[in-house]
């Protein structure tokens, strides 16, 4: 069964974009509590002073998505998630590396 | 139907204990992750890990699976026996802990769906629909000028559905587009979950990307290099001339400002990196001019190299 195509307007996740304290656990579907676990963790680092003020990046919002599915996917507890979102980044920019040699 | 046979899948033998079981999935799903994983196909891979441990960790289901033997190839055409699950009790439940995901043809006609199973009937069971993650590649043309694609997103059960989607000018490899309420659709009148959308770069001959930079080599001769030149160059957005400075150097680099991939508030350029091409000399009369330029312009370009 095939759908008639519909358009749809997107939303860029740009380097200018910042969201919220709000915004990030209403995207990613995840507790204030979660976000303040990986923060603890410096797994997000977000500007401002207090929660309120508090804006994050686009970067962050793919972080958060990645340890929710490693956490429920592989069961790797938030260290190991910190460990493996290091190393995921660093290996993305290796192959960028690579790939301009 | 295809057959899918569960255990070829996990790796292991059809006498295997639980425990080689798990153990078996949990190292597959660690190596065909979708976040850890760039293999072609892991994410299908990963799904069939979750659907194949899904079955085979549960003793009732796997005990059912079993009856029908090991005469079953994979991806063999398969039907089965309409008393097939007499005597056994999963359908419509216990489905905990394995990846979320479309299960096959072949898992639903035999256990039953999970999103039409467990949560039947109960009106105050709400859950937002999941997230749905895809790669898509397009062209660095179509990333400067913006461009609209046509995505075809499968839904499990064999149905798909066409989207429309609007790429704005100025995306960059990594970045992602969120495509409110186009993920899974939410159970028991929740909202649907979100389609992100990774933005990956079509290989292409001339212009490579760097971020926002856009990058290109342009062969030049030695003349244009040595006394200066207005050149043709290809950008993104057309053709455009580039003045050569006289006393370029092969390597050296030239930006053409604003012709990268841009967007109203990030610019980005064209960087321009010269390679000399040195024509090679057919006839005696040009060999004669090289002799001619090495005897009025005797240069050591090895200087540095104290040699």
């Amino acid at each position: 069964m095939t759908e008639k195509g519909t358009s749809i307007t997107c939303t860029v996740l740009d380097e200018d974009s910042r969201y919220s304290f709000g915004d990030l656990c209403r995207l990613c579907g995840v507790t204030a509590e979660m976000i303040l676990d990986m923060i603890d963790e410096g797994l997000l680092s977000p500007g401002g002073r207090t929660p309120a003020e508090w804006s994050f990046t686009a970067v962050e919002i793919k972080r958060v998505q990645t340890t929710v599915r490693l956490q429920r996917d592989l069961r790797v507890n938030l260290p190991g998630c910190a460990l493996a979102l290091q190393l995921l980044e660093e290996l993305e920019e290796l192959r960028r590396l690579y790939r301009l040699r | 139907m295809e057959f899918k046979d569960y255990y070829d899948i996990l790796g292991v033998s059809r006498d295997a204990g639980q425990d080689d079981i798990k153990r078996a999935y949990r190292r597959l799903a660690r190596k065909y992750h979708p976040d850890v994983s760039r293999e072609e196909g892991a994410e299908k891979k990963f799904q069939e890990l979750g659907e194949a441990y899904e079955v085979l960790k549960d003793p009732e289901k796997r005990a059912a699976y079993d009856k029908f033997g090991s005469n079953w190839k994979h991806g063999q055409d398969f039907q089965p026996p309409p008393d097939w699950s007499d005597g056994f009790e999963f359908r419509g439940g216990g489905f905990t802990g394995a990846p979320e995901g479309d299960y096959s043809d072949f898992f639903e006609s035999l256990f039953g769906g999970r999103s039409h199973g467990a949560a039947g009937g109960r009106t105050s069971f709400k859950i937002k629909g999941e997230d749905q993650h895809a790669r898509i590649v397009i062209s660095l043309a179509d990333a400067y000028h913006g461009t609209r694609k046509t995505l075809t997103l499968s839904r499990g059960g064999g149905q798909t559905r066409n989207l429309e989607v609007t790429i704005p000018k100025g995306v960059i490899e990594g970045q992602r587009i969120r495509l409110e309420g186009q993920g899974m659709e939410g159970y028991g009148g929740a909202p649907a979950g979100d389609l992100f959308l990774e933005i990956a770069f079509a290989e292409d001959p001339i212009f490579r990307a760097e971020k926002r930079d856009i990058h290109m080599e342009l062969p030049v001769t030695p003349w244009e290099a040595a006394l200066g030149a207005s050149i043709t160059v290809p950008t993104l957005g057309g053709k455009v001339q580039l003045k050569i400075p006289a006393g370029s150097q092969g390597g050296n680099k030239l930006r053409l400002k604003g012709k990268g991939l841009s967007t109203a508030r990030r610019k980005g350029d064209q960087i321009v990196t010269l390679r000399i091409v040195v024509p090679e000399p057919k006839t005696e009369e040009q060999k004669e001019l090289y002799r001619r330029m090495a005897e009025t312009m005797p240069v050591n370009p090895r200087k540095k190299l104290g040699v």
